[in-house]
């Protein structure tokens, strides 16, 4: 149920961001997601792959500093008030959200939220017994 | 006192002539025997023929502590390892050490040039000399300690720390002589006052402090506080250790033992030489030396050559206690700072092997000073939060030790450019 973020640190620097990207494209890496956040002198660069060890070991040797990060994709009711019930559980569950992003879904009507939570055991199990689709790894690296 | 009045009052003419000589020596010997120092050499298009006279030194590459860092340990010795009876390292703490090696006759020099440094603080036979220096690796210690023999005085082996100690046995065996850091010696002189012995108690008549840059203010506190002749020494391993200079009890200048040394001035940054009275890099070619010469050697330490005679009668040109370091200290808005106080706090804080570079700029009439921090995997956490918390606890660190505000910045591992001898801790793009 958890799935490998992987985190890069990234100086606001022109050029690195595509750098990046140029690194995956060579080891035929697939981004499935992607969120960015910025101060003013860095960002972090959070992303979903396909091949997340792969990921990570090539940035590495690229020089980049990439961490792995535990995360949670949640399928979200594609209609108004989708992610408020979603938040709702997590709130009464007393769950703190560090962040989220979402990520576009080709196959169905629901949209796909990626949670990095605390208590993440917690919080997954939490989902699944209000029956809220939290994905498997596999099916996400896949996507 | 003069302890080789011969050689320490040689005339300019005699003197040239002798440091032709032995230039021309020890060129051919590190040519011959360096395979380093032929690269460079040859590189530069010069063979050990090429030096005629002493203006010829310039042509000659510089060398640089990467330099000694990159032949670790032993590939820049120019004597067989059968011929070198002791080596010296430094503490090695931010890369290889840098490793010395002396010949028999490399020692008998360097006890040469410490005996003439403690007669310049006026010891002879009679004295006893406490030498507080560390012993060990360190060239501190055992350096003065050879030399202290070689004149004969009467050497007490204390080496650092023991402070109660120190004193004690400073008052028992009557040392006439105190050979230590300057800051050693305001924390003995403390102490003595602490421990509330009274001056007649005491038969200090003179200190030979060095290993570190001090100042005037330094040597009046210490003269007034331990009622004694404060002297400046100079030396860095790299060269010998200590005994490449010392002051004489004119105390204008630290006159340079040019017999076995020759001094440069250099412009730090364009790397041409620079006339007498002007300030600037102190390079070094030893002359005599066979373990481990050197050639065109960048100290980094900034000070000024003087070569008008000096009233004691040596005729050795006089070096300005050192003020400073090339790659070292900045001034921000009239705050003196070292990237070693930096760099301190980062350790402080756990930052191991912290890559870090200050970047100096001035906004309007403002200084203003960036600390740019290498994020290091044990650094970097996913959350921007973390990242945030970091940037402000060294940021408080800095400005309680400085007394002045840093703009911490995190940047990407390896984006500062490493040392290549030409330690960059310091951008500085204020307009001079």
């Amino acid at each position: 149920m958890k799935v490998q973020q992987i985190s890069v640190f990234l100086e606001n620097k022109s050029g690195r961001l595509s750098m990046l990207t140029k690194v995956l494209r060579q080891e035929k890496i697939n981004i499935r997601a992607l969120s960015i956040a910025d101060t003013t002198d860095f960002g972090i660069l959070r992303l979903i792959v396909d091949q997340p060890d792969a990921a990570y070991l090539m940035l590495k040797r690229s020089g980049f500093t990439v961490s792995h990060t535990a995360v949670i994709a949640v399928e979200i009711p594609d209609h108004p008030g989708g992610l408020a019930e979603i938040l709702d559980i997590l709130a009464g569950a007393e769950i703190n959200i560090e962040y989220c992003y979402a990520l576009p879904q080709k196959s169905n009507d629901k949209a796909l939220v990626i949670f990095r939570v605390e208590r993440l055991d917690e919080a997954i199990r939490v989902l699944l017994e209000k029956g809220v689709g939290v994905l498997k790894e596999d099916s996400v690296y896949g996507i | 006192m003069i302890w080789n009045r011969p050689m320490e009052t040689l005339s300019r003419n005699e003197l040239a002539a002798l440091q032709l000589q032995r230039l021309k020596a020890v060129v051919e010997r590190v040519y011959h025997n360096v395979p380093a120092y032929r690269e460079k050499m040859q590189a530069a298009d010069l063979t050990p023929r090429d030096v005629r006279s002493l203006e010829d030194l310039r042509r000659l590459p510089f060398t640089v502590k990467q330099d000694l860092r990159d032949h670790y340990p032993y590939g820049l010795f120019a004597a067989p390892m059968r011929e070198i009876v002791r080596v010296h390292a430094s503490s090695g703490t931010t890369g290889n050490p840098i490793v010395v090696g002396y010949t028999r006759k490399d020692l008998d020099t360097w006890s040469e040039l410490i005996a003439r440094t403690l007669s310049c603080a006026g010891a002879d036979a009679d004295s006893v000399v406490q030498v507080s220096y560390g012993y060990g690796l360190f060239t501190g210690g055992l350096g003065i300690h050879y030399g202290t023999e070689k004149l004969g005085a009467t050497v007490v082996p204390m080496s650092g720390g023991n402070t109660q100690r120190q004193i004690k046995l400073m008052q028992d065996f009557g040392a006439t002589h105190l050979a230590c850091t300057p800051s050693y010696a305001l924390y003995l002189a403390e102490a003595i006052k602490e421990m509330k012995i009274p001056r007649e108690k005491l038969r200090l008549k003179a200190g030979i402090f060095g290993a570190e840059p001090w100042t005037e203010e330094m040597r009046r506190e210490l003269e007034y506080r331990l009622q004694i002749m404060a002297i400046d020494i100079y030396g860095l391993s790299e060269v010998m250790g200590p005994g490449v200079a010392s002051e004489c009890p004119v105390k204008n200048g630290l006159h340079i033992f040019e017999d076995h040394f020759i001094p440069e001035i250099i412009d730090p940054v364009t790397e041409e030489p620079l006339p007498y009275g002007e300030k600037g890099e102190l390079v070094f070619t030893t002359i005599t030396k066979e373990g481990f010469p050197v050639i065109r050697y960048r100290t980094r330490d900034i000070s000024v050559l003087h070569g008008e005679p000096c009233s004691c009668g040596r005729t050795h040109v006089r070096m300005e206690k050192v003020s400073g370091r090339s790659d070292d200290m900045i001034i921000i808005r009239g705050v003196n700072v070292f990237p070693s106080q930096v760099e301190s706090v980062l350790l402080k804080l756990g930052l191991t092997e912290p890559h870090y570079v200050l970047v100096v700029d001035r906004v309007g009439t403002l200084d203003t000073l960036e600390v740019w921090v290498e994020v290091s995997e044990k650094l970097f956490s996913d959350e921007v939060r973390n990242l945030e918390k970091i940037e402000r606890k060294i940021q408080r660190e800095l400005e309680s030790l400085l007394g002045i505000t840093a703009h911490v910045r995190l940047v990407e591992p390896k984006s500062i450019e490493r040392s290549e001898g030409k330690a960059k801790r310091v951008i500085d793009r204020r307009k001079k």
